[in-house]
């Protein structure tokens, strides 16, 4: 593969990506009042999306093969009790990536 | 402005381990594949999208036609389509960061900017870009440390990645808190899971968002009355 390609590319994918990020602001960012159902959206949607990100991440979790998806349960349920009791966001995200590490280096090892 | 600095640093911290971390697993796959410094620098600085960036370098590795890569590009990063809509009217106001806003809008500075709250002292504009300058200056350091050290790493790092998990299901747990609806959550839980079992891993994520804002369109009515009688007690 020559270096130009491998340039083009890089400038393809950044350009893609920064026209997805773009749209909403180019259709709506007007000078024009937000159409109501778009305002809607903007307030409802976060909720969603952060549900769905959390299923983005853990995708990957292979339920069929031992011990997959135990380390990442415990690691979400310790996230999830660390911030229901204290809720501190820092302390939430650090014990639980800790107790993450920690299941999948020594624990789970495969 | 001391107060600012200081609000947006303590916000964009929880991303600090996952990207540094994250940017440098992509400078030593990049280097791997035969791509050093420069190139790494060019995609965390122009292209600056997570998981994008890793299948970037198996763009790189076998020479990807440039349709391909744009169809790609857009089945993964599609769901960034909706991050927007939520900022439209805040980012406008935003003057000269109003374009950095809109470009550096990953997962993670989308997550932060939506639990962004108003705080005495705190300028809130300032704030949320500060907080997005911040984010994408660990990821381009992650890279540079990646493409520059190697495999040298001192400590195994293996799991870290998870406090981007973490961090979404903290902000998942605090909207869950503060929005007078539930239904926006459960349905983005639902519809995530069905289209992750029906599309499997690699697809899912864009069909279910689009179900996702269809189904909200369509119990707009319900979500907005259970809004009002909230506010109402």
């Amino acid at each position: 593969m020559t270096e130009m390609h491998a340039v083009l590319l890089i400038a393809v994918t950044a350009l893609v990506t920064i026209v997805i990020r773009a749209i909403p602001f180019v259709l709506f960012g007007g000078d024009k009042e937000l159409p109501a159902s778009v305002r809607y959206l903007g307030q409802v949607l976060p909720p969603a999306i952060m549900a769905a990100l959390v299923i983005y991440c853990l995708k990957g979790v292979d339920l069929t093969v031992m011990p997959r998806g135990l380390a990442e349960l415990l690691a979400v349920a310790v996230v999830a009790v660390l911030h229901l009791w204290k809720r501190n966001t820092l302390l939430s995200i650090a014990g639980g990536t800790i107790c993450y590490m920690v299941l999948v280096q020594w624990l789970f090892v495969i | 402005m001391k107060k600012t600095v200081q609000y947006a640093f303590y916000k964009s911290l929880p991303v600090m381990f996952g990207y540094v971390f994250l940017g440098t697993a992509f400078g030593i796959l990049l280097q791997q594949a035969g791509y050093g410094l420069l190139w790494a620098l060019a995609g965390s600085l122009f292209i600056y999208a997570g998981s994008m960036q890793f299948v970037l370098v198996t763009f790189l590795s076998s020479g990807t036609a440039l349709t391909t890569a744009a169809v790609m590009t857009v089945l993964i990063n599609g769901r960034h389509l909706f991050y927007g809509l939520s900022f439209v009217e805040k980012f406008k106001k935003m003057g000269k960061y109003y374009p950095y806003m809109i470009f550096s809008l990953t997962d993670e500075t989308y997550s932060v900017l939506c639990s962004v709250k108003p705080e005495e002292g705190v300028d809130e504009r300032k704030a949320m870009f500060l907080i997005s300058l911040f984010d994408q200056s660990y990821w381009v350091l992650g890279s540079v440390l990646g493409s520059v050290l190697g495999q040298v790493m001192p400590l195994d790092f293996t799991g870290i990645d998870f406090s981007m998990t973490a961090l979404f299901v903290v902000i998942f747990l605090e909207q869950w808190k503060d929005f007078p609806s539930h239904i926006p959550a459960v349905t983005g839980l639902i519809s995530a899971l069905v289209f992750l079992i029906l599309l499997g891993p690699d697809r899912f994520i864009l069909p279910s968002l689009i179900m996702t804002v269809a189904m909200l369109m369509v119990l707009k009515r319900r979500i907005n009355g259970e809004q009002e009688r909230r506010a109402e007690i």
